[in-house]
């Protein structure tokens, strides 16, 4: 019953901060794009904008959602839910931190320990691969169909650079439960470089961390490679048709998947939650980061511009929670149960930074030579390189 | 092997540029102006609604030679022209505008009636919030874009007898 009880508080949980993380994705990248274009992005509802991603969903869910002639209502409503349930799956077999104790309940900070965890998460992105074709042959409409199909043969045909980048870490730490795979990669070289994955001996992992990340942004459909939604060419792809709550789920889906492969870098290759300096100077740099940024917000409350009159009270209380924040992590008790929780949020942070950031540089390829790049370059670097970690590993052990 | 290598280093080395280049341009000041909540910014010689230019003395630079209306394209400017009197003196010149109406539901500030003014009356301001529910208040009088008396300045336009003789006595 217990078990029960946790688990379901532990799912709410999970499901309420990623669903949280992936609106305020949104309000982060149109933050990040807009100010790339020297444009200042959201920042009309609420201080900055915050309230943007609130009045995003208002509007999604109160609005018409309609239903083209001629669909195949099945799938047509199928996909959106596939899309949707299929992220919201996958993130649950990702831990966060380590064991932590909860009014005497000792648990750890994930959702469902599986020992295949990786293997899942690898079985629940093909899956998903389903969401878009289906949705784009159910609307009935060439453009859907197109995207659909460009989609899932984009998706399969980066899953195998995908997969092969993934084996060469598993190699090396033996094991396919994303738990032990982060517990294997504490401790230092020398005291100072950590053992993450990207700088392990026998064969630091960095080629398959790249391999990994070009393939990872191909798997969410993101710029460089969102030929799905190509808007010159496809309208807008697969969900062309969709509208209100299908269309958020699709969406929410999107920014999901994201958090979810940057997670799984994160564990493969960055070293999951341990911190990248010992931890007698790491333990200091969280709440030396949230004094930081809390200066830099009582600075800002003094520079404040006639136009934004309530800049002078939000920037002083922003500065007062960090502030607050910075003195949660020096409290022994709760600093070991969440300076884990920080340096895991912080590399996946680093990670989708890095997909709005690219998605601000580049421009999109053309389908062949998207094709051209997989099958003649990210396929066989990927398999040199596991070779190369394979041999390793074997003349090492 | 080596030209292929080459190619794979110059296109990572090139897509480092164009990252470093998105993120130097983030950390710049945005350049968004904040107009509802802050001053709308324009150039110089952008084309708003139109003001009527007065002269030194405060006098009306309009003498109602109707150039303007007939350069306008759209034929927005409506004049009614008189002569000025010794007891009542509204422009420099012969004559003036008793009526100069513009209906900026047909202007399109092409600008030609500023080029076409020999006294350099009719100019472009910086005015632009001009919406209206109601066509009819779209037609703007002279007293509108009349550009205001400097400070110490009379007006020109005397209408009662006894400062109708003080004006008199100043020209």
């Amino acid at each position: 019953m217990e078990f029960f009880i946790i688990t379901g508080i532990k799912a709410a949980l999970v499901a309420f901060v990623l669903l949280t993380t992936a609106a305020y994705l949104v309000w982060i990248e149109r933050k990040v794009l807009a100010h790339i274009q020297l444009r200042v992005g959201p920042y009309r509802v609420g201080p900055h904008g915050l309230l943007q991603p609130l009045a995003d969903l208002i509007k999604l869910v109160t609005k018409e959602g309609v239903l083209p002639a001629q669909v195949n209502k099945f799938y047509y409503l199928l996909a959106p839910f596939l899309a949707v349930a299929l992220a919201l799956v996958s993130i649950s077999v990702i831990p966060f931190g380590k064991q932590v104790e909860v009014f005497g309940y000792k648990t750890y900070l994930e959702l469902a320990n599986v020992n295949l965890g990786i293997l899942v998460i690898l079985a629940i992105s093909s899956v998903s691969v389903y969401a878009v074709a289906l949705g784009g042959w159910a609307s009935n409409n060439k453009y859907a169909l197109l995207g659909g199909l460009r989609s899932s043969a984009q998706m399969i045909s980066y899953e195998l650079p995908l997969a092969l980048a993934i084996v060469s870490p598993l190699l090396m730490c033996n094991t396919l439960s994303l738990r032990e795979i982060a517990e294997a990669q504490a401790g230092f070289y020398f005291g100072l470089i950590p053992k993450w994955h990207i700088f392990q001996m026998p064969m630091p992992q960095l080629l398959a961390f790249i391999v990994f990340l070009i393939a990872g942004f191909a798997e969410t459909n993101r710029v460089p490679f969102d030929l799905p939604e190509a808007e010159n060419e496809l309208v807008a792809g697969f969900h062309t048709e969709y509208s209100s709550t299908n269309f958020a789920a699709f969406f929410t889906a999107e920014y999901c998947n994201m958090v979810t492969i940057s997670a799984v870098a994160t564990h493969l290759f960055l070293g999951g939650w341990n911190p990248p300096l010992p931890e007698v100077i790491s333990n200091w740099i969280p709440p030396a980061i949230f004094v930081g940024f809390s200066l830099l917000a009582f600075y800002h409350a003094t520079q404040t511009s006639p136009t934004r009159p309530w800049d002078k009270y939000t920037f002083p209380v922003l500065g007062v929670v960090l502030l607050g924040l910075a003195g949660i992590f020096t409290l022994p008790l709760l600093r070991d149960a969440l300076t884990p929780l920080f340096w895991f949020a912080a590399k996946t942070g680093a990670i989708l930074f890095l997909f709005i950031w690219v998605r601000g540089t580049l421009p999109r390829f053309r389908y062949d030579q998207l094709m051209k790049f997989t099958w003649t370059f990210l396929f066989p670097v990927s398999v040199v390189q596991l070779l190369a970690t394979g041999i390793l590993v074997a003349i090492v052990n | 092997m080596a030209s292929k290598i080459q190619e794979i280093l110059g296109s990572a080395a090139a897509i480092a540029k164009g990252m470093s280049i998105t993120f130097k341009e983030m950390l710049q000041p945005t350049i968004t102006e904040d107009y509802p909540d802050g001053p709308a910014i324009f150039q110089e010689r952008f084309r708003g609604a139109h003001v009527l230019q007065r002269d030194e003395n405060g006098l009306e630079k309009c003498v109602a030679c109707f150039l303007c209306a007939a350069a306008c394209p759209v034929e927005c400017i409506y004049i009614e022209a008189k002569e000025n009197t010794e007891q009542q003196r509204i422009s420099g010149g012969e004559r003036y505008a008793e009526v100069y109406n513009i209906d900026y539901s047909r202007c399109i500030f092409c600008g030609y009636c500023v080029e076409a003014c020999p006294t350099d009356a009719i100019t472009h301001g910086h005015g632009f919030e001009l919406a209206s529910y109601n066509t009819s208040t779209l037609i703007i009088r002279k007293e509108q874009m009349l550009a205001p008396l400097e400070p110490g300045k009379k007006p020109s336009v005397v209408l009662d007898p006894a400062a109708t003789a003080l004006a008199a006595d100043h020209h």
